[in-house]
């Protein structure tokens, strides 16, 4: 992706400006307690740092997919086959099914598979091998076999000229299945924190990084080993109006929201990055609209049967007594993810800014 | 580099396929030539031999392989080229045809096998039986292919990882699962080591290295491919795979995947495939063009067989237990009267276990949501608190007295 429009930049006179980004990032600040040394590192950097960590600290750990050999399409394996060898960093056939069947058998005898699915838009040929197998592998077995050491990275999100298929934030099409785990980071030191995770923990986890924020989100990342837990939300900026949940690049679009809400209208904007998707962190997000009485959940994947969906329907059951407004969803449209129509697509800070004006007048 | 690559690529690939690839960000276009487009061949002067662009295309796209140019136009009929050979070492009447090929079993070794096969035989139609009376759900039996499940499994050390389908039973008895656990999965009973979560049939057990059987067919060839790989990545590893399926299984996606990853990624792996011909009422005209599934190894870079026992005719008269028989008849190891003490002893068996089987209980309801993760994650324990709750008033709406008090 990124290599192919780079080479149409050069071959195709462009328009001067186009819609490129629909957020302005907001670096976080690592907490003490992850290490007292930083390093600068963009998301794409931490996401490698991790698997060099991983790789170093565990000698059964295994990175494969597309072209992941000469350092991925987003050089997110820059340099660990050098580093680790060609028979532990290495190209796979081009063959999503393949991949995905091959670290689970990997998984399957104790050792650690991490591997790659180029962009989250193809990882749909490796959903029977994930939802029927890597899910189900603990619980039919009674426990005999398990596939644990799986961990599947994958690309997710709005790009700005990803059109159908370098676009697509594919979550809600696995918490639909028991066994999985998903996590999405919003930034780098999520990102090194949660891969970690996720390269460790004894369940099969999906990994989905947003292809966005690999080299526009810079921040300063603890340098050695360190964890964020799964099934944990954040809190990032406390309120007492309204709650608004997100992941991925979408927290730093409800960010911006939230200040102008704060400046506009004087509304005071809880925000919470939910971090992992399944297993989810409802006692968080419970705790803060019991708290404000209002909820705003807000994806890019599309409304319909979002995980927004899913955690509207929690909410109205354990905090009904709290509510004062319906639960909102900003959320992309029911459509296919176009390409020239990216910007009227997208739930932009302003459909965010106009649900919360809306909930807090309701 | 790049500039080079899509210049190859202009030369030997279909427009789409050059897109694909673009897509998948493998190739860059390069900016456009003065004459525009893609460059033409090199010249006449660049191109020293034919030797030089033969040495080039083997190496770029054929994996080291020779090709020779060819100046007549020939399309390749797969239908003219002489199919597998089928090796055997004994004829229908259990002789053996070349006294080299005899893999000179031990007396042990023979009856062993000979005594899987015939309690394996033994047990499918019992178990046939129950199932048809509806004393369990489900039964699939493996007639007619009992010798290649202990044929196999006797050729492997118990420590080789099998992945199967679920028509390998033999090589999970063969290896000394207990006949009782059989029963107690086919009845899904507190006793069933897979702890009664799947159908009948699908067996799995870690003490014999024989991963847990799912009806998802052809999962498993990449999952044991990737078995295979990590397995040789260990120091010292003496440890294969071994991964059954069938002829059906063949034609779906991860067949193709499973194969074309182990040839690259050099996995120490074996793929059985027994083609019995059908796969439910599919007759293998229906399911391939080609010569069977071994036709396809050598496209993969594969080491290919096939043996006697894909075609063998099915019946009475011709069947690898009858065969087996005679062969070890022939050598003084066995006789009617060992056949019928053997036959009566298994009988007994299988019977008994069975009646023991269905009269245990089954675990409690709380192990339906043990497993799905390592740990009991919150929302799960949420709703097994909801199910208590719920069984506490309706409890006479439900089989709890077919369960274990917790």
């Amino acid at each position: 992706m990124a290599a192919s429009s780079l080479a149409l930049k050069t071959a195709v006179r462009l328009p001067a400006r186009r819609f490129a980004s629909h957020f302005t990032y907001q670096p976080s600040v690592a907490p003490a307690s992850l290490g007292a040394e930083r390093t600068k590192m963009n998301l794409c950097q931490a996401v490698n740092n991790a698997m060099d960590i991983a790789m170093g600290t565990d000698q059964s750990a295994l990175v494969f997919g597309e072209d992941v050999a000469f350092g991925g399409v987003f050089r997110c394996t820059v340099g660990l086959q050098d580093k680790y060898g060609k028979d532990r960093v290495f190209n796979t056939p081009l063959c999503e099914q393949g991949i995905a069947g091959f670290a689970i058998g990997v998984a399957t005898i104790g050792s650690t598979a991490i591997a790659e699915i180029q962009f989250g838009d193809y990882i749909f040929p490796a959903y029977d091998q994930i939802v029927n197998e890597a899910a189900k592998y603990r619980y039919r077995s009674g426990g005999l076999f398990s596939c644990g050491g799986l961990t599947i990275r994958a690309t997710c999100g709005a790009v700005g000229h990803g059109a159908l298929y370098h676009s697509q934030s594919p979550e809600a099409n696995f918490t639909h299945t028991p066994g999985l785990k998903i996590v999405v980071p919003r930034g780098p030191i999520q990102a090194k924190g949660l891969l970690l995770s996720c390269i460790r923990d004894p369940d099969p986890c999906i990994f989905l990084e947003p292809k966005v924020l690999y080299r526009q989100a810079v921040e300063e990342v603890p340098s050695g080993d360190y964890s964020i837990p799964i099934g944990k939300a954040e809190v990032l900026k406390t309120g007492k109006d309204v709650s608004i949940v997100a992941w991925g690049t979408q927290v730093h679009v409800v960010s911006e929201a939230a200040k102008l809400a704060e400046e506009k209208l004087g509304v005071s904007v809880e925000v919470i990055d939910l971090q992992s998707i399944q297993p989810w962190d409802e006692d968080c997000v419970a705790e803060s609209v019991t708290k404000t009485g209002r909820l705003i959940i807000s994806h890019e994947a599309p409304l319909n049967s979002g995980f927004g969906a899913e955690i509207a329907s929690t909410i109205q059951k354990r905090c009904f007594l709290s509510l004062e407004s319906p639960i909102e969803r900003v959320c992309g449209w029911d459509t296919p993810f176009p390409h020239v129509y990216e910007p009227f697509y997208l739930p932009t800070v302003w459909r965010v800014f106009d649900a919360i004006k809306k909930t807090v007048k309701y | 580099m790049r500039a080079a690559i899509y210049r190859a690529l202009c030369r030997m690939l279909p427009r789409r396929v050059l897109l694909a690839s673009m897509r998948r960000g493998r190739v860059a276009a390069p900016a456009p030539t003065a004459a525009g487009g893609c460059p033409r061949y090199a010249s006449s002067t660049e191109v020293t031999s034919d030797e030089f662009r033969l040495k080039e295309y083997g190496q770029k796209y054929l994996g080291y392989r020779k090709a020779a140019f060819t100046e007549s136009l020939e399309i390749v009929d797969p239908a003219r080229d002489p199919a597998f050979p089928i090796y055997r070492v004994t004829d229908a009447t259990g002789k053996i045809i070349d006294q080299a090929q005899d893999p000179k079993f031990s007396e042990e070794h023979a009856l062993h096998m000979y005594r899987t096969m015939t309690q394996l035989n033994i047990m499918d139609r019992i178990l046939y039986d129950s199932q048809r009376q509806g004393r369990i759900s489900f039964y699939m039996t493996s007639f007619g292919e009992e010798g290649n499940h202990v044929g196999s499994a006797a050729a492997l050390a118990p420590n080789d990882l099998v992945f199967g389908q679920y028509r390998e039973v033999g090589v999970l008895m063969y290896r000394g699962f207990p006949l009782e656990q059989f029963m107690h999965q086919c009845y899904g009973n507190h006793c069933d080591i897979g702890k009664g979560k799947q159908m009948p049939v699908h067996y799995g057990s870690s003490e014999h290295n024989f991963v847990t059987i799912s009806s998802p067919l052809t999962t498993q060839l990449p999952q044991a491919a990737g078995a295979a790989y990590a397995f040789k990545m260990r120091p010292g590893n003496d440890r294969i795979v071994c991964v059954y399926f069938g002829d059906g299984a063949a034609s779906e996606g991860d067949a193709h995947a499973a194969f074309n990853f182990a040839a690259t990624l050099k996995c120490p792996i074996i793929f059985f495939c027994r083609n019995n011909g059908y796969a439910i009422s599919t007759p293998t005209s229906e399911q391939y063009g080609g010569d069977g599934i071994a036709g396809k190894g050598p496209g993969y870079g594969l080491h290919t067989i096939r043996t006697s026992e894909e075609v063998t005719q099915w019946g009475g008269i011709d069947n690898p237990i009858v065969r087996f028989k005679r062969y070890i008849t022939e050598r003084g190891w066995w006789n009617e009267e060992k056949e019928k003490a053997w036959q009566a002893e298994v009988r007994k068996k299988v019977l008994t276990n069975l009646t023991s089987s269905e009269k245990e209980k089954l675990a409690h309801y709380h192990e339906m949501f043990e497993g799905v993760y390592k740990t009991v994650p919150e929302h799960l324990r949420r709703q097994r608190a909801e199910l208590d709750e719920h069984i506490k008033e309706y409890g006479s709406h439900y089989p709890v007295d077919r369960q274990l008090t917790n």
